[in-house]
C-alpha cells in the first residue's frame, strides 16, 4: 500500500481508520411491515400502520430482508450466526414513530468476515466486525412551513445493513478503495443497489491520529457521508485536524462530527457527554431468529459469482490485470461482458473491444453499459467477423458506428452496404496493377531501396478499393509486386 | 320470559339457535342494563347500534336456515386495551383521549367474524397499569359487590380488567375481553366472583392490542362459568401472522373437550404460595380447593416453586422496562393528545404532552423502567430479572414432573375498598403475588371463584397449567365449579 503520513511540525502522523456502512437492503417491502420502499414517492404514500407505530402494532420480520443480510455475510466469507436477537435502540425524535429503532446490539446477524482491497498496486485484507440488520428512520422537512417541520415516514422502518469494519485502513485512498470494493459486492450480490446519491448507502467515517506504532488515538466519528469522494475527504480533514489540535497542545474528544460537503470540512456535532442513552434491550415483540440449514444452502446456492472470483477468471483466460479489473468493478459491466463471451467470443479480443470500442462509444453516447444500444449477441458477432477475416479493424469500426445508431446486426449491415472485406487475390492484383502503373515513379524509387514507400501503395490499394480489402492479403500481393 | 341477562354465553348461544328467544331480545336486554349502571363506571363507550347489527345478523341467518356461527346472538363487552375501528380506544389514558383507530384488532376481530356483538368499551387500569382501577383516567369503575358487614365503602373491581369483571358480574353483559400481564384477568375475575381465563402466552394474537409488557401481554376471557370461558377463549386465540410471538398451532376445541373428572390427574400444591399475613379465609378456601379436586378423582401432591418469592420484584423490573420502550410512541407527533405550548420546540412538546398525558402510575413505571434499563443499571436490574424469569420457568418444569395442574389462591385478599392502598404502590403490586410467576413463565392459568368471606365478598380459587394445556386448566376449573356451588352475586344497587 502506499504510505500515507501526515506531516505534523513533531513527525510522522499515521491516521487509523474505520468505516460503518449503512447499507439499504433491495427487497420490495420493509424490515417489519408490508408497506413499499420506492425511493422518490411523494410523502408518506409508503407507510403501513407498522411504520407509523400506531398503538397495537407489531413488527413482522420480513424473510427476503434477512436472507439479503445472509448472503452479504457470505459474499464475504463472514460468519453467520444462526441464532441472533433484535434489539431496541430507545430515543425520541419526530422522525422515529416508535420511540425506539429495532436494531442489534448484542446478537447480530453476522459476524467476523473480510474485504479484500486494491490501492496502488498491492493488496490489503480489511477485516469486517459485523453485519446487522436494523430500521431506517423518517425524515424531517424543516422548509415546508415557516414555523413547522414537517415529518415524511416513507424510509421509516426500510432495512439496513450496518457493516462495521475494523479499524483496519491507514489512508483515505484504502479507504475510498475499501468502500467501492463493498459497494461491488453488495451490487454483485443485488443486496444494495449501493446508490450513494439516494442515500441507499451512506458511511459514518471514524478516524483517529497516533505516531507510527504507537497506542490508537481517541477517535472521532463523522456521521452520514454519502460519496466515497466525500468519506474521502471527510478523513483526510479530519486527520489533519486532529494532528493540529494534539500538536497544539489539546486533546481529542470523542465526539460525533457531521461533514460539510460545501467547505470540505467536519464540524462537531455532539459530543459523549451529550450522547443518548439508549436502553438497549432485546425487543419482546419479537423472538430470537433462527436459521436452518435449509435457509442457508438457498442464501449460499444464490450467491453470483464475486469481483474477486470473477477477476481470477478472467486473467486466467489471458485477459491483462488492468482489463480484467475494469470489466470486474461494475456488476453491470461484468455481467455485459459474461454474456458477451457466452455469445461465443473470445475472451482477449473481446475484453480489447470492450475496455476500448464499446467504452468510448458508450462514453461519447452518454450512455451506462446497461442502456448499450448494441447487445452482448450483436456485439459477439462483430467481433466473429473480424475474426474470420470478413472484417478488417476498421471495417469493423465503421460496422459498429453503424451498429450504435440503428440496432441492426453486424450480419445484415454487412451485406446491405457491401462492406464485406475482399480476399479475393485476382481482385487485388487487378488494383494493385493499377496503383503499380500510375505510380510508376514511385516504384522505381522503392524498387530504388526507398522501403518506406511500401506503406504509400498499402494506402492507395485499399484507398482504391474502398477499404474493403483484406489487409493481409494486400500486404503479401503487394510485397510480391514491388519486389517481382 | 325470565331474564335474559341472567343467561350466559352458553345459555344464550343455545337459547338463539333453537329460537327460545331472538338475538336481538338479548341485545336489548343486556343495552338497557347498559344504560342503567351508569354509576358503575365501567363502560367508557357504549355501542348499542354494535351489538344490535350483530344481533339482527344472528337473527336473520337463523330465520334464513343457516348454520349459525359458534357465537351468533352473544353481545360483550370490550375491554378498551382493543383497538376497535371506528369506536374510539384509549386504554383509558388522557394521551390516546379522542383517538380513532381505523383498524380491528385481531382478538376483537376474531370474536365478530365468530357472531359476537360489542356491547361498548370497557373501563380499566390506564394501560393496563394498576390492580383496582383507580388508575383509568375517566374515574375508577365501582364493583357491583357491597360487604355485608355493614361497610359500604365503595369497593375495587380489581385491576386492571376491571371494566370487565364489574360489567360481567352486574350482569351487563354475559361475557367480555380481558387482558392479562400480571394477573389483569384473574385477579378482577376473583375479586367479583366470575371466572377468568388467561391462555399460554401466543394463544391470542396482541395485534392491534394496546401494549404494555410485550412478553408477557395476553388476552383472555371473562365470564360467569368456565363453560363460558371455553367458548369466548375459543373464538378470540388462533395463529395471527402479523404477531411473531403468535404461536402457530390449531385451537383446541376446548368448550367440547369440557370434563368434571380429574380422575388420574395430580394437582400440586405449591407450599411457597403460603405467604405469611395470608388471611385464614384464603388458607381456608384454598383447602376447600383441594378437596374439591380430591374429591373429582386427582391425586394431590405438594410441591416446591423455590424462587417464587422473586417473581414479584423479577415482574417489576420487566414489565416497566417492557412498557417504557412501549409507550415510548405517545409523543404527540402523530395521534393522541398533542400539548404545543406557544414557540415550544420538539423537546418542549414531548414533555408537555407526556407529562399531561399520562396518569401518576404510568408515568412511575415508564420512569423505573428507564431507570433500569439505563446504562450502569442495565446488568444490576433487568439482566438478573430475566435470570430470575428463567429460573422461575425452571421451577414450574420441575414441578411438571410431579403434577398436571396448581393449585393456588388467585390473590392474597378479597377485594378491598377505593382508595385503600392507591396511597401505598408496594402494598397494590403485592395483590399481585400469586398471578405473577405463570405470567412471567408464560403458562395457562385461570381464577374460579370458590366461595365468599366473611363480609361476604367473592374469593376466587387459581388453576396454573402446563404450556397449552388449556384443556387441562378448565377442567380443573370446571371439577371446583361444579363442587363450590357459587351462585352469589351482587344484589343492584346502582
Amino acid at each position: 500500500m502506499a504510505e500515507y503520513k501526515i506531516q505534523g511540525a513533531t513527525g510522522e502522523w499515521e491516521v487509523v481508520i474505520g468505516l460503518e456502512v449503512h447499507a439499504q437492503v433491495t427487497s420490495n417491502a420493509k424490515l417489519f411491515s408490508g408497506a413499499p420502499t420506492q425511493f422518490g414517492a411523494e410523502p408518506n404514500t409508503q407507510v403501513s400502520l407498522v411504520d407509523a407505530a400506531m398503538p397495537g402494532m407489531l413488527p413482522v420480520p420480513n424473510r427476503e430482508c434477512i436472507r439479503q443480510a445472509v448472503r452479504t455475510g457470505m459474499a464475504i466469507d463472514a460468519q453467520i450466526n444462526r441464532w441472533s436477537r433484535f434489539d431496541r435502540k430507545n430515543y425520541f425524535y419526530a422522525d422515529l414513530p416508535q420511540g425506539y429503532q429495532i436494531s442489534q446490539l448484542y446478537h447480530p446477524l453476522v459476524g467476523e468476515g473480510a474485504v479484500e482491497i486494491e490501492d496502488g498496486g498491492t493488496t490489503k485484507t480489511v477485516g469486517v466486525e459485523r453485519i446487522h440488520v436494523e430500521q431506517d428512520a423518517g425524515k424531517l422537512m424543516h422548509d415546508q412551513h415557516p414555523t413547522r417541520s414537517y415529518v415524511d415516514l416513507n424510509r421509516s422502518g426500510v432495512a439496513l445493513m450496518e457493516i462495521v469494519s475494523r479499524p483496519d485502513m491507514r489512508s483515505p485512498g484504502e479507504a475510498g478503495a475499501y468502500l467501492r470494493k463493498l459497494r461491488a459486492i453488495l451490487r454483485y450480490v443485488g443486496s444494495c443497489d449501493g446508490n450513494m446519491e439516494e442515500g441507499s448507502m451512506r458511511a459514518d467515517v471514524n478516524v483517529s491520529v497516533r505516531k507510527p506504532g504507537g497506542d490508537l488515538g481517541t477517535r472521532t466519528e463523522t456521521k452520514n457521508v454519502n460519496s466515497v469522494r466525500f468519506v474521502m475527504a471527510a478523513i483526510e480533514h479530519e486527520a489533519s485536524r486532529q494532528v493540529d489540535v494534539l500538536e497544539s497542545g489539546g486533546r481529542i474528544v470523542q465526539e460525533t462530527r457531521l461533514f460539510d460537503p460545501d467547505r470540505g470540512v467536519t464540524r462537531s456535532m455532539r459530543s459523549k457527554e451529550d450522547a443518548h442513552d439508549y436502553r438497549y434491550f432485546p425487543d419482546p415483540d419479537l423472538l430470537p431468529l433462527e436459521l436452518d440449514d435449509a435457509f442457508l444452502d438457498e442464501c449460499r446456492a444464490s450467491l453470483p459469482e464475486l469481483p474477486d472470483a470473477k477477476r481470477q477468471r478472467y486473467v486466467a483466460a489471458g485477459i491483462t490485470p488492468y482489463n480484467a479489473d475494469v470489466l470486474t468493478a461494475e456488476v453491470e459491466t461484468a455481467r455485459w461482458f459474461d454474456a458477451l463471451l457466452e455469445a461465443g467470443a473470445a475472451p482477449v479480443a473481446a475484453s480489447n473491444w470492450v475496455a476500448s470500442e464499446l467504452f468510448g462509444a458508450l462514453n461519447r453516447l452518454g450512455k451506462s453499459i446497461a442502456e448499450s444500444p448494441v447487445s452482448p449477441k450483436q456485439a459477439a458477432e462483430l467481433l466473429a467477423l473480424v475474426a474470420d477475416g470478413t472484417l478488417s479493424g476498421s471495417l469493423a469500426k465503421q460496422v459498429f458506428e453503424v451498429m450504435l445508431e440503428t440496432g441492426q446486426d453486424p450480419g445484415a449491415i454487412v451485406e446491405e452496404r457491401g462492406l464485406k472485406q475482399t480476399s479475393d487475390t485476382g481482385a487485388i492484383e487487378t488494383v494493385i496493377a493499377g496503383v503499380m502503373a500510375s505510380n510508376a515513379d514511385k516504384v522505381a524509387d522503392y524498387r530504388g531501396g526507398k522501403d518506406k514507400l511500401f506503406g504509400f501503395f498499402v494506402g492507395q490499394t485499399m484507398k482504391a478499393m474502398g477499404g474493403k480489402a483484406n489487409p493481409g492479403v494486400v500486404n503479401e500481393l503487394l510485397k510480391k509486386a514491388l519486389d517481382e | 320470559m325470565a331474564d335474559l341477562t341472567d343467561l350466559g354465553v352458553a345459555a344464550i348461544r343455545d337459547g338463539v339457535r333453537v329460537g327460545a328467544f331472538s338475538a336481538r331480545e338479548v341485545a336489548d336486554a343486556f343495552i338497557v342494563n347498559v344504560s342503567r349502571a351508569k354509576q358503575l363506571n365501567a363502560f367508557l363507550v357504549e355501542t348499542p347500534e354494535h351489538a344490535i347489527a350483530a344481533a339482527n345478523a344472528a337473527d336473520a341467518a337463523r330465520a334464513a336456515g343457516e348454520t349459525l356461527k359458534p357465537l351468533a346472538g352473544v353481545p360483550i363487552g370490550m375491554k378498551d386495551l382493543f383497538c376497535t375501528r371506528g369506536v374510539p380506544t384509549t386504554a383509558a389514558s388522557h394521551i390516546l383521549e379522542g383517538f380513532t383507530p381505523p383498524y380491528e384488532s385481531t382478538v376483537s376481530q376474531n370474536l365478530w367474524d365468530a357472531g359476537a356483538g360489542m356491547l361498548g368499551k370497557l373501563n380499566m387500569d390506564q394501560f393496563a397499569m394498576g390492580s383496582s382501577n383507580e388508575t383509568s383516567y375517566f374515574g375508577n369503575v365501582l364493583s357491583p359487590w357491597r360487604r355485608s358487614d355493614g361497610g359500604n365503602a365503595p369497593l375495587a373491581p380489581g385491576g386492571s380488567s376491571g371494566g370487565s369483571s364489574a360489567a360481567v358480574s352486574a350482569r351487563l353483559c354475559p361475557g367480555a375481553t380481558g387482558t392479562d400481564t400480571g394477573g389483569s384477568i384473574r385477579q378482577p375475575a376473583a375479586f367479583t366472583g366470575i371466572s377468568g381465563i388467561k391462555p399460554t402466552y401466543g394463544r391470542c394474537s396482541r395485534w392491534g392490542t394496546i401494549a404494555f409488557a410485550s412478553s408477557l401481554d395476553q388476552a383472555g376471557p371473562m365470564a360467569r362459568d368456565v363453560r363460558d370461558c371455553a367458548i369466548l377463549l375459543e373464538a378470540m386465540a388462533g395463529f395471527d401472522p402479523k404477531d411473531a410471538t403468535s404461536l402457530h398451532l390449531d385451537v383446541p376445541a376446548w368448550e367440547h373437550g369440557l370434563s368434571n373428572s380429574m380422575a388420574g390427574k395430580r394437582v400440586g400444591v405449591p407450599k411457597e404460595y403460603r405467604v405469611e399475613g395470608m388471611p385464614e379465609e384464603i388458607e381456608a378456601l384454598w383447602q376447600s380447593g383441594i378437596d374439591w379436586l380430591r374429591d373429582a378423582g386427582a391425586e394431590i401432591v405438594e410441591v416446591s416453586l423455590p424462587h417464587t418469592k422473586y417473581a414479584l420484584p423479577a415482574y417489576y423490573i420487566i414489565a416497566p422496562a417492557e412498557a417504557s420502550s412501549n409507550l415510548a410512541r405517545y409523543d404527540g407527533v402523530r395521534y393522541g393528545l398533542r400539548d404545543l405550548p406557544e414557540g415550544a420546540g420538539l423537546q418542549d412538546m414531548y414533555a408537555a404532552t407526556r407529562a399531561d398525558g399520562f396518569g401518576a402510575e404510568v408515568k412511575r413505571r415508564i420512569m423505573i423502567g428507564t431507570y433500569v434499563l439505563s446504562a450502569g443499571f442495565y446488568d444490576a436490574y433487568y439482566t438478573q430479572a430475566q435470570k430470575i424469569r428463567t429460573l422461575i420457568a425452571r421451577d414450574f418444569e420441575r414441578a411438571w414432573e410431579q403434577c398436571d395442574v396448581l393449585l393456588a389462591p388467585t390473590a392474597p385478599s378479597a377485594a378491598f375498598a377505593l382508595g385503600e392502598k392507591s396511597a401505598d404502590p408496594i402494598a397494590m403490586y403485592l395483590n399481585d403475588v400469586f398471578t405473577v410467576p405463570s405470567s412471567l413463565a408464560g403458562l395457562p392459568a385461570m381464577s374460579v371463584p370458590g366461595g365468599l368471606d366473611k363480609a361476604g365478598l367473592p374469593l376466587g380459587l387459581q388453576i396454573i397449567g402446563k404450556p397449552l394445556d388449556e384443556q387441562g386448566v378448565l377442567n380443573a376449573g370446571l371439577a371446583i365449579e361444579e363442587r363450590a356451588g357459587f351462585t352469589a352475586r351482587p344484589e343492584s344497587w346502582w
